[in-house]
């Protein structure tokens, strides 16, 4: 672990309760799915928990982020409640969009998760509009847009940039680079060595930061959200990472390197800060096993809200057109 | 412009939309411009329509954007989500295609997709329209795109004061608008709007009454079908025109009550024939009327093809009133 800025001991230990959960709640949803109990196309964030764990503890229900389909990590870290997420996944009406957005699109307006796309690069352009809003209105929050590092080579990606430095939006792009654009390796795909690089064409502070280091990564994201509420404008920060269920839920991960997935799993981010935090006596044993078994009971909770729910009803499909339903 | 002054005798598109987006930021502050050129340094928008604005409401609301459609749109939904009412300004609707995955994708359907929690009260402004010698990439009139897209409500003023009082009413409204301008009729005068006049959105106009054959139009074409309906006039035929003044929601209401009428109809728009606005309008008039019409509804459109170039391609690529006056006899057998 790196030695910047420090966190609190409360901090610490709230940046870790989150990324339990994400690994938690991805270990549960997996066994749903494999259960056959629930039916979805699923992204798995695990392995990456650090980075919205880390950020998002700069942040409060205020500020905005804007994801993408890898996203349940960034949604759960910025606090959606669990069972709501759920049931948005499981298609029930109790979800947090009706069962009407499913889980590459969670929306939660309370917590600030204001948008969820499916499409690569799309993230950012929203996010912009987010800080343009504050701004404007010189409210002193700032928008999070997240997306992968495949994310880097479309348009959207350049255009946004270039917008937020010239206005100078309260805005932070959060590329969590796990090394895989779907199946292509980074290498074969982008031209710039590191795409923090990329922020020095748009006058932007740009960081590379390992994205698995809780305190690196708390270290770049509050030096980046003081930047922008302060006024700085924006910062890009590039979270070195990777991920350890592939693509989507399923893949045989053939196109990997060799002995690449197997060195990440044995430095799984999760365990590792666990074992950090006892040693370094930022928190004991039993402290944090009640809070897994806390976890696990909310995950518990959720499971059974979500699968007892009933799905929504087909007057569903004329309404959330427009503001009034219309005959089309 | 304040109510104290007094109403000209007519008015063009380009002032009357100038006019309404003063109003807009005159009465809510959370109106803003976005968009290439629009600031009074730039000369306020390519031909004008935006003249003014910066320097009354300041370069914060009004914003000159770099030429980055999808950034522009992007930031017009995050704002408009935040509680915006942003207007977007996309120079040309062939420009919208850069722009898509931020119209398609997102503004038309985060209402939708987040169960009704978001909601994107943006307006996009777009000029096209052939006429101008600008070929087959700045031209287009694409309105089926966005008509078939759920979510996205698509506007074609007919006229000046159409254009003012759509204008506010897309603005207003809490979905997203795309307002679709005729350029080539820019800087054509017509009567001056009422100020502060809303013309509601979703509403078809019938703007000349008439009992034989129903002509159904919207944009610039619509002041082609009056054109059309004043010649058979002389011939004892009497048409009824109708402007959508909305593509999108479709007011069917008011055409099938005016076909069940004159059991004959023509549809006529700008935009390539094929799989167009027209092709949906006939659909549902023959679901409806089937038994009751004299004839198979008829439509005019543009040639398959882009917009051409040579003068002499470019006036026949569009409805001409030839074209118009073959579909009408078309329905009178």
């Amino acid at each position: 672990m790196t030695d910047t800025t420090i966190p609190s001991c409360a901090t610490l230990v709230e940046i870790y309760r989150r990324m339990a959960l994400i690994k938690l709640n991805d270990e549960r949803f997996r066994a749903v799915i494999k259960a056959g109990k629930i039916v979805a196309v699923y992204y798995s964030p695990r392995g990456q928990e650090v980075i919205p764990s880390a950020v998002s503890v700069n942040l409060n229900d205020e500020d905005s982020i804007c994801t993408i389909y890898r996203g349940i990590h960034d949604m759960l870290a910025k606090g959606v409640p669990v069972k709501l997420l759920w049931a948005e996944i499981a298609g029930k009406a109790t979800g947090t969009c009706k069962g009407k957005g499913g889980p590459m699109h969670i929306t939660h307006p309370a917590t600030g998760v204001m948008v969820t796309t499916g499409i690569v690069g799309s993230s950012m352009p929203i996010a912009n509009g987010f800080a343009l809003a504050a701004q404007l209105r010189g409210q002193k929050r700032v928008a999070v847009a997240y997306f992968g590092d495949g994310a880097s080579n479309i348009g959207a990606f350049h255009e946004s940039l270039n917008m937020a430095a010239i206005w100078k939006l309260p805005v932070i792009f959060v590329c969590q680079n796990n090394l895989y654009g779907e199946h292509t390796r980074y290498e074969l795909t982008t031209s710039a060595r590191r795409i923090s690089d990329r922020a020095a064409s748009y006058q932007m502070p740009g960081v590379t930061v390992d994205g698995n280091d809780p305190l690196a990564m708390y270290s770049a994201a509050n030096e980046a959200v003081a930047r922008a509420r302060s006024g700085g404008g924006p910062t890009l920060i590039e979270a070195l990472t990777f991920r350890f269920q592939g693509h989507v839920f399923g893949d045989m991960d053939a196109y990997m390197m060799e002995g690449e997935k197997e060195a990440a799993l044995s430095r799984d981010p999760v365990p590792t800060f666990r074992a950090w935090l006892i040693q370094n006596e930022q928190a004991s044993e039993i402290q944090l096993a009640a809070m897994e078994s806390e976890i696990e009971r909310e995950i518990d909770a959720a499971v059974d809200f979500a699968l007892s729910s009933p799905e929504p009803d087909l007057a569903e499909l004329r309404q959330d057109i427009f503001a009034t339903e219309v005959r089309a | 412009m304040s109510s104290a002054q007094h109403k000209p005798a007519t008015t063009t598109t380009i002032q009357a939309i100038n006019m309404a987006l003063d109003e807009a930021m005159r009465l809510d502050p959370e109106v803003i411009l976005l968009g290439e050129d629009v600031g009074d340094e730039q000369e306020g928008g390519v031909c004008g329509v935006t003249k003014g604005l910066s320097t009354k409401y300041g370069k914060s609301r009004v914003r000159t954007t770099p030429i980055s459609e999808q950034a522009i749109v992007g930031a017009a939904i995050g704002a408009a989500i935040a509680g915006m009412r942003p207007v977007a300004e996309i120079m040309l609707m062939n420009f919208t295609a850069v722009a898509m995955d931020m119209i398609v994708n997102h503004a038309a359907k985060l209402r939708f997709m987040s169960g009704g929690q978001t909601h994107v009260p943006l307006t996009i402004r777009t000029m096209t329209g052939a006429g101008f010698g600008t070929g087959g990439q700045h031209s287009d009139y694409l309105e089926a795109w966005f008509a078939h897209t759920a979510g996205i409500k698509v506007v074609a003023p007919s006229s000046p004061a159409e254009s003012y009082g759509l204008m506010l009413s897309c603005i207003f409204d809490d979905d997203p608008c795309l307002f679709i301008e005729n350029m080539p009729t820019y800087w054509t005068p017509g009567a001056s709007p009422d100020l502060g006049k809303r013309i509601p959105l979703g509403k078809a106009n019938v703007v000349l009454p008439g009992s034989d054959v129903t002509l159904i139009s919207y944009s610039r074409a619509v002041s082609d079908c009056i054109a059309v309906a004043k010649t058979f006039a002389n011939q004892g035929v009497s048409a009824e025109v109708i402007d959508l003044r909305t593509i999108s929601p479709l007011d069917m209401d008011t055409v099938l009550t005016s076909v069940m009428r004159t059991r004959r109809a023509v549809v006529v728009h700008e935009a390539v024939k094929p799989f167009g606005v027209g092709a949906e309008i006939a659909a549902r008039l023959h679901e409806g009327l089937f038994g009751d019409l004299a004839a198979p509804v008829q439509r005019v459109g543009a040639y398959y093809c882009a917009v051409p170039f040579s003068k002499k391609l470019e006036m026949e690529f569009i409805p001409t009133h030839a074209r118009i006056e073959a579909a009408v006899r078309a329905t009178l057998g």
